[in-house]
């Protein structure tokens, strides 16, 4: 498969662009900051008119099926503006994991849910500080065909907004086995759930779980207990791939506004970007944005053509994207200097958000571990 | 395409039939790459029948046109055709700065007469040449050069010095930047003009370098004569072909950054030099490079692929072959920084029994991000066309 946009996902990528800069700028993040709050419904709404909620989900269950390709392009232009929604969480990794492992009763009623934009899933998953998708110490105890759930989840992204957890929990095994774990729906209102959330330096907010006695009934089981790795796998890797997406759209901008200023800021009677210590920065970084663009686009076609290097090739894309992006995000504050210091300009925006898509399904160390795993080596 | 198949298929039945067996073997020495020239000695009854009947086909020169003795092929044609030799492993017929990078310029800019004359050759391997640019004085600030061709009426008379014109000591002829105009500013002085080697008055010495043994010369002109009729394109207007050639050589030398196909990936390699422990590399710190240089080499390879499908999608981003330049020969230099550190106190030895040492080649490579200019001037490009910084 070429490695290039096709036309279609090309007018994908217009479209969005132009949806998102209109009803989403990088002002749209300061305004809600500023009055407290963290994502906007009307924006959320305006994705589902879009049909972004089910861009990635089958035709069947209410979606666009237009692959993960274009969940990427969509992602990509919302980091470009720093919009906020919950649509890697819910609608491209809650999604993929029902699509792949939920019975037909679920994906009818969920699926055609999340595709719509009318409820927001999120995943449950890491117990630490460190992104860990196997360090899972939360039980699930089977009772008659129910199970019980007890423990604590950390970091749950869009934890403030999300109805429904899907909630990885141990059946059997150590706390640190790839085996022997279970998904189970559990709705925020579920009785021995309490939910609190923090927030982030990128103004999101970030949920903590606790489970005391939490019991899921049998049709809130997904997929078979303890058999759902490659699914879980696939739907981290979906997560990683277009974390990176997203981190590549924070990355660009940033670059791309960087430039601007240094062609009009002017010392010394010149424009800085005039400056060979700044010109040459500039173009390695240009080099290294460019590298980031394959590597994204071949991971989201590996996840579309189910590859057999998909993890490799996520590993290598979300890696490499989250070196850059700290790079990128560093040269633009230095550059910026004096001005990009301050909350009035937007540039800090960039550098608060990329620090936290980084880590999201995995920051760099995590992926090139990974990714020499992967190698062998 | 029903054409294009047809061709693979009877490509595949006469290089099966035409390409000797000893002309699939990988490439052990020098002399198993052919330079052809006057005064080449083949290696092999075997590989002169080789070069010889892929250039009757003008497949020497795959994509040339047909009248000046080329192959004619179409780009897609001309992709089978390599697909195919790589298919058999069949060694390229003949090494040539005449195919790689003369030819494409006189095939642009050269008069009817010079085509006819000089293409068919080249295309034959008749005709070695070797590249004239660098001075000592003229390096990163190349259109500086000071090497002169005055007009002597009926011939021009060369004098000045080349640095860094690989096989000169080899070649036949040299395709030279000259300066024809000692007034003007410095891009616009230049000439390209055509000798032969053996003029009286030229001399070549070769250069040793850090890494040993090299093709590198110098080469000395002193009052040489060289005939009016050997200027390429109009006088003093030769820079525009030395940028048109310097594109291309920079394509040529940032593929080097990328592993062959088939050969063990660095991270393999460390395991059986290293060995494992709790089921990673032993040497953490080294695996972590290892890591950094893998996802790198496979997103630049990964970049290539994309600068040519965009451009074949006419979506091109322009001016790549400066980014393909810098990261490739950058990613070489790591790929040989990381070899040395795997092989610890062997990698220093200088001496092997056959071929160049570890050693060696990293020392080499250092050569790659200074030539073909330097990652600096790179920067310097991709700033200024492609990012527009100013000054």
């Amino acid at each position: 498969m070429a490695l290039v946009l096709n036309e279609e996902q090309q007018m994908l990528r217009d479209s969005a662009k132009s949806f998102i800069q209109e009803s989403s700028p990088v002002g749209a993040l300061r305004k809600l900051r500023d009055s407290g709050e963290e994502w906007s419904p009307e924006l959320w709404s305006g994705m589902a008119e879009m049909g972004w909620t089910g861009i990635a989900i089958p035709e069947d269950f209410g979606g666009l099926e237009f692959g993960y390709v274009g969940a990427g392009i969509v992602l990509e232009e919302c980091g470009r503006t720093l919009a906020a929604s919950p649509l890697l969480s819910s609608s491209f990794v809650c999604a993929s994991l029902l699509e792949a492992v939920g019975n037909e009763a679920q994906k009818e009623s969920l699926l055609a849910a999340i595709a719509g934009g009318e409820t927001v899933f999120t995943l449950a998953l890491c117990e630490g500080d460190r992104f860990d998708p196997t360090r899972i110490a939360t039980t699930a105890a089977a009772d008659g065909d129910t199970y019980v759930l007890n423990g604590s989840k950390k970091h749950v992204l869009d934890g403030d907004l999300a109805n429904t957890f899907i909630v990885v929990a141990r059946l059997t095994g150590d706390a640190d086995s790839e085996d022997g774990l279970g998904l189970f729906l559990v709705d925020r209102d579920t009785e021995g759930l309490s939910v609190s959330t923090t927030l982030n330096a990128d103004n999101r907010r970030v949920g903590n779980l606790d489970f005391e006695s939490v019991r899921v009934a049998a049709n809130a089981v997904i997929g078979k207990p303890g058999a759902n790795g490659a699914a879980l796998a696939r739907a981290l890797d979906i997560g990683a791939a277009l974390s990176a997406a997203e981190l590549l759209g924070v990355a660009q901008e940033s670059f791309e506004r960087t430039l601007d200023y240094l062609k009009d800021r002017k010392q010394f009677g010149v424009p800085v970007a005039s400056f060979q210590a700044l010109q040459h920065r500039a173009a390695q970084l240009f080099c290294e944005l460019e590298l980031c663009k394959s590597c994204v686009l071949k991971a989201l076609q590996a996840i579309d053509q189910d590859s057999p290097d998909r993890s490799t090739l996520v590993s290598m894309a979300k890696a490499k994207v989250a070196k850059t992006s700290k790079l990128a995000v560093n040269e633009a504050v230095q550059m910026h200097a004096g001005i990009g210091m301050t909350d009035e300009f937007d540039i800090g925006f960039f550098m608060k958000r990329s620090a936290a898509a980084c880590q999201e399904y995995g920051d760099y160390y995590f992926h090139s571990d990974r990714f020499a795993e992967l190698g062998g080596y | 395409m029903p054409n294009l198949e047809e061709f693979r298929q009877q490509t595949r039945a006469w290089l099966e039939e035409s390409c000797p067996a000893s002309m699939r073997n990988p490439i052990n020495s020098d002399k198993d790459q052919c330079w052809g020239g006057r005064n080449w000695v083949f290696e092999s009854d075997e590989q002169r029948l080789w070069l010889e009947c892929m250039a009757e086909r003008g497949w020497t020169a795959p994509q040339w046109p047909k009248e000046y003795g080329g192959g004619g092929l179409s780009r897609e044609e001309a992709k089978i055709l390599k697909q195919e030799m790589a298919r058999i492993t069949a060694r390229r017929p003949l090494e040539s700065f005449g195919i790689d990078m003369l030819g494409p310029a006189l095939l642009k800019f050269a008069s009817e007469e010079q085509k006819q004359r000089y293409i068919p050759e080249i295309i034959r391997g008749e005709i070695r040449w070797c590249q004239g640019y660098s001075e000592p004085n003229a390096g990163s600030d190349l259109a500086s050069l000071q090497m002169r061709a005055e007009d002597k009426g009926d011939h021009y008379l060369v004098n000045g010095s080349k640095v860094w014109t690989s096989y000169a000591d080899k070649s036949d002829w040299i395709f030279c930047l000259v300066r024809t105009d000692f007034d003007a500013p410095k891009h616009k002085g230049i000439s390209f003009l055509l000798f032969d080697m053996t003029s009286p008055g030229v001399s070549t010495n070769p250069i040793k370098l850090i890494s040993g043994k090299s093709p590198f010369c110098e080469t000395v002109c002193e009052n040489v004569k060289v005939p009016k009729e050997n200027l390429v394109g109009e006088l003093n207007k030769g820079w525009d072909i030395a940028k048109y050639l310097l594109t291309h050589e920079r394509e040529m030398i940032g593929g080097f950054g990328l592993s062959r196909a088939g050969t063990k990936t660095l991270g393999q390699m460390a395991v059986s030099a290293i060995g494992v422990a709790d089921g990673r590399l032993a040497e953490r710190g080294i695996r972590t490079d290892i890591a950094d240089f893998e996802i790198d080499e496979m997103a630049f390879a990964l970049t290539i692929e994309r600068v040519v499908d965009e451009a074949k999608a006419g979506q091109g981003t322009g001016a790549a072959s400066s980014l393909l330049k810098l990261y490739g020969t950058e990613l070489n230099k790591d790929r040989n920084e990381l070899l040395m550190s795997i092989g610890g106190s062997e990698a220093l030895a200088w001496e092997s029994e056959g071929g160049e040492t570890q050693a060696q080649h990293w020392l080499r490579s250092k050569g790659n991000s200074i030539e073909g200019g330097t990652s600096e001037i790179q920067l310097n490009i991709i700033a200024k066309r492609i990012l527009g910084m100013p000054g």
